[in-house]
């Protein structure tokens, strides 16, 4: 594994780690007050800052450092979570994410941004709470107060920049240290009490404790009281602590230093000592008898056993050696577990307790491995193989077996039902949340609301719906799309919501569900609603619709689905530029999705959109034409009819109208149009399907008979072929042939007079 | 059909021989991936009429040419008893449609006669030489030309 790939493995953690910062900042925002959400939010910060310094990127850290020690103000409770200090915290977690992002890909964040936000953090790890206006106007002046510093932070990706770490107050009060830190006196005590975890993400007591020598002369006792017998001991447990008393000059935070990256997965006591009372003071507190520890020892074994057998080996090993080296180690222990059993007892249940909490945690956490989307869409693609090999295998015993009750097809029968559960499972494998995406609208929502000026609260429900990645990945732009749409135009001004007597604050409601095997993302907000008059005059004034036509409330609504509409009276940066709800309703439409609005004037709009949970699939009808299988998207169909005789029109020479409910609607011959047969069918002896396009135009596609409806695996004709005009893909029916998946929006444009045969003559001949 | 493989010497080459109607071809074996039976096309809408169609193969979606219209010759009437040469002509795979493999052949350079200078036009396009063995003639075949026209299509 080379550092690329660690990098790589490194940048993914972090979005993970966004990911709960983001969601923990916004619980607090909620109210939430639970110190594990706080520690949740610090760990986030603090696990990208440890990883960015070991990767080199000092910009990170720069800004990590600054943000992980406000945090940690909150976190002691020397800060209040307000409003307006979550305010800025939001904030930074966006530029956290942006110089996340600016160190992967290179590129570059916004400066002043960071340089300001690094202000305010450090403006409220100092105590000064904002003022909402305060923690506005606050940066400019500061900046001009310390230019030295404002350089040191800014998020250039040049690690030449000088970004060293700033001195910024440190707050140890949770830890219970009580002395003045330069008050001169040399000796500290150091009580170090690893925890299972510090082993299992890689650290290593022994080099912990190296380094921690390197600052000065020191005394070291490990302290084996909690060692259970052998036949007890978990070989991956933490058992030991040790008992360090160093004489450093480098003082207290030096030492904290050497353990900044274990901090969270040991108990880590340090405190200045009086020379005299040294040693005793730390027997007075713990139940414990030092065991004398020479540190060579811990070397040596360390040294030997992170070849052979990794990390969490050390500590078992390091106890085989003192108890080999000090062979009564093991009295003495027992002996100050007799002595101090009541204390050691508790403390000992007290331990176990917090382990076996922690293992909870992580079980509840859900345990995952990382897996490359290539090989499950192999696994997929195989699966897709197996169903179909069946289904022929199924087709084949039916027909060559007369008596129809042989075992076999019982056989048949399961292997059929245990097909059919590797499918649905292995096609869960790519099922992923839409939290993500959610998680990123949040932004949107917060960044559109500073820049207009407005109030907006972003509620997000079902966000942990799952739909098939690929679907995840193409929602995030159309969505985006939308909810700008709706912060811009949706929402009013906190003046006219209040004119109106609505909440200042407007609400954005992003929900998703699934329904009949479908996902249905609702996107409300409580703004002004639609303004039909103002929308139907555009739409006139814009040629899009004739002047005098007679339309539905619910056509109006729809006609901001056209190209070219725009209500934004000025154009603004955030939205309004007319390729808005046109460009959304195509790409739903390309992901096999269907747009919506209602709205109601003066309550607000909701979009309703329903995707398909997977691209790999697709809900098609299978219908027959000229003697060949085509699957028509389900998607596109609006209805199916069969025609009567007298509903049928000729138009022209070659042309027919088809009359449903008083309306004419074009009739398209598919067999016609794909070149199946020489001449038109007669209509009457097969069925229309009732099509709209992406132009919005309806068509009654001709097809001579539907075989039924089902879910077919989408399978690429241009990987061995070529594209055809009118065929979007293929697919392999249950009877192993190839079957054509149509082109519907082709089809319709061919019929347009945007002839297929013209395209496809050119092609031909080649 | 039996076949060891045997230690090739240097600018040998191994060809696969087919026949269509009483003629024989060969192309090089590399390009072919394996050898199967004729099951039903689908036939593909505004295609050229070699193309017969495409089958399932495994999952994977495989046109198949009908050699013998390609090369200029009568359409084939494919029966069950036909065979498909699945082939890899650059980076699509493609099955050829013949009436039989005959051979397997290992000849080298010297071996491969020019093309005679002759009017058909298609027989100057795809045939890259021409080859002697046991007194018959067998007709050495370029994949890449058969599949040039798809590629402009594609294009």
């Amino acid at each position: 594994m080379d550092m690329n790939e660690i990098k790589e493995i490194f940048f993914q953690e972090c979005e993970e780690q966004l990911a709960e910062l983001e969601s923990g900042l916004l619980k607090m925002n909620d109210g939430d007050r639970d110190p594990e959400t706080v520690n949740a939010v610090f760990r986030a910060v603090h696990s990208i800052k440890g990883g960015a310094g070991a990767f080199g990127l000092d910009d990170l850290v720069a800004f990590a450092h600054v943000f992980e020690t406000t945090l940690d103000c909150v976190r002691s409770n020397k800060l209040e979570p307000t409003q307006d200090v979550l305010k800025v915290m939001l904030k930074s977690a966006d530029v956290l994410a942006d110089l996340t992002n600016a160190a992967r890909d290179g590129g570059s964040v916004d400066e002043s941004r960071s340089r300001g936000l690094v202000k305010e953090l450090e403006a409220l790890a100092n105590g000064e709470l904002p003022s909402p206006s305060a923690a506005a106007e606050a940066p400019a002046p500061k900046a001009a107060a310390k230019p030295a510093a404002s350089a040191a932070p800014a998020a250039t990706p040049k690690p030449t920049d000088d970004s060293g770490f700033q001195p910024v107050p440190f707050s140890f009060d949770d830890f219970g240290g009580e002395g003045d830190v330069g008050s001169g006196l040399p000796a500290y005590e150091v009580i170090f009490k690893p925890r299972f975890e510090l082993y299992s993400k890689g650290n290593d007591a022994t080099l912990l404790l190296r380094d921690l020598s390197r600052l000065g002369e020191m005394t070291i006792y490990c302290n084996t009281d909690a060692l259970p017998g052998l036949e007890e001991i978990d070989p991956e447990g933490a058992y030991f602590f040790w008992n360090v008393t160093i004489r450093t000059d480098k003082g207290e935070d030096a030492i904290r230093t050497v353990f900044e990256f274990a901090e969270w997965d040991c108990d880590l006591t340090v405190k200045p000592v009086d020379e005299a009372a040294g040693n005793t003071s730390a027997n007075e507190e713990l139940p414990m008898v030092p065991v004398p520890f020479d540190l060579s020892i811990l070397d040596e074994t360390g040294a030997a056993e992170v070849s052979s057998a990794g990390n969490r080996a050390n500590e078992t090993a390091a106890a085989v050696a003192a108890a080999e080296t000090a062979s009564n180690v093991t009295q003495m222990a027992a002996a100050a577990a007799r002595v101090e059993k009541k204390e050691s007892a508790a403390a000992a249940a007290a331990a176990a307790a917090a382990n076996a909490a922690a293992q909870n945690n992580a079980a509840g956490a859900g345990q995952t491995i990382r897996v490359d989307l290539d090989r499950v869409d192999r696994l997929i693609n195989l699966v897709g193989e197996l169903v179909i090999n069946q289904a022929m295998l199924s087709q084949s015993v039916i027909e060559n077996d007369t008596t129809g009750t042989s075992s076999i097809n019982m056989g048949l029968e399961e292997l059929q039902q245990l097909t059919r559960e590797i499918q649905d499972s292995v096609m869960a494998i790519r099922a992923q949340p839409v939290k993500p995406v959610f998680q990123r609208m949040s932004r949107i929502v917060r960044e559109i609301a500073d820049m207009t000026g407005k109030s907006i609260r972003l509620i997000t429900e079902g966000e942990n719906t799952e739909v098939d990645k690929t679907v995840i990945d193409k929602l995030a732009e159309p969505l985006t799309h939308m909810i700008r749409n709706a912060v811009d135009h949706g929402i009013e001004t906190p003046e006219k919501r209040a004119a109106a007597g609505k909440n200042t604050e407007g609400t954005v409601r992003l929900t998703a569900k699934h329904r009949s095997g479908r996902i249905l993302i609702e996107l409300a907000d409580d703004g002004a609603g639609i303004n039909r008059e103002k929308v139907r005059q555009k739409a006139i004034d814009n040629d899009l619709i004739p002047a005098d036509s007679n339309l539905s409330d619910e056509e109006i609504d729809n006609l901001i689905f056209l190209p070219g509409f725009s209500t934004a009276d000025k154009i603004s940066d955030i939205s309004g530029r007319g390729v808005g709800m046109d460009v959304v309703k195509r790409s739903i439409q390309a992901l096999g999705g269907r747009i919506n609005i209602t709205s109601k004037p003066g309550h607000g709009s909701v979009f309703t959109m329903s995707l398909p949970l997977t691209l790999a699939v697709l809900d098609g009808m299978v219908v027959t034409v000229a003697g060949q299988t085509l699957v028509v998207p389900l998607t596109a169909i609006v209805e199916t009819l069969q025609p009567e005789a007298s509903a049928i029109h000729s138009f022209g020479a070659n042309h027919r109208l088809i009359s449903i409910r008083n309306s004419f609607c074009p009739l398209v011959d598919v067999g016609r149009i794909l070149n199946f047969r020489a001449t038109q069918a007669n209509p009457v002896e097969g069925v229309a399907l009732l099509v709209e396009s992406e132009g919005g135009g309806q068509r009654a596609l001709m097809v001579d008979a539907i075989q039924g409806q089902r879910q077919v695996v989408i399978k690429s004709l241009e990987a061995n072929y070529t594209h055809v005009p009118g065929i979007a893909a293929a697919t392999i029916l249950g009877d192993g042939r190839v079957a054509l998946i149509l082109d519907v929006d082709a089809v319709v444009g061919a019929s347009r007079g945007q002839s297929l045969k013209a395209e496809m003559s050119l092609a031909a001949v080649g | 059909m039996s076949y060891t493989v045997k230690n090739l010497n240097q600018g040998d080459r191994e060809l696969i021989a087919f026949r269509i109607g009483d003629q024989e071809f060969c192309v090089n074996i590399m390009s072919v991936r394996e050898i199967r039976g004729w099951t039903p096309a689908t036939a593909m809408p505004h295609s050229p009429t070699y193309m017969l169609g495409v089958i399932n193969l495994r999952g994977a979606v495989l046109p198949i040419i009908d050699l013998s219209a390609r090369l200029g010759m009568k359409p084939a009437d494919p029966t069950a008893r036909h065979v498909i040469i699945v082939a890899q002509v650059r980076r699509k795979v493609v099955g050829l449609l013949v009436d039989a493999v005959s051979d397997i052949l290992t000849v080298t350079d010297e071996v491969v006669q020019p093309t005679p200078e002759i009017s058909s036009e298609l027989e100057r396009q795809f045939a890259r030489g021409i080859l002697a063995i046991e007194k018959r003639m067998i007709c050495l075949i370029e994949l890449e030309a058969l599949i040039s026209e798809t590629e402009s299509e594609a294009a």
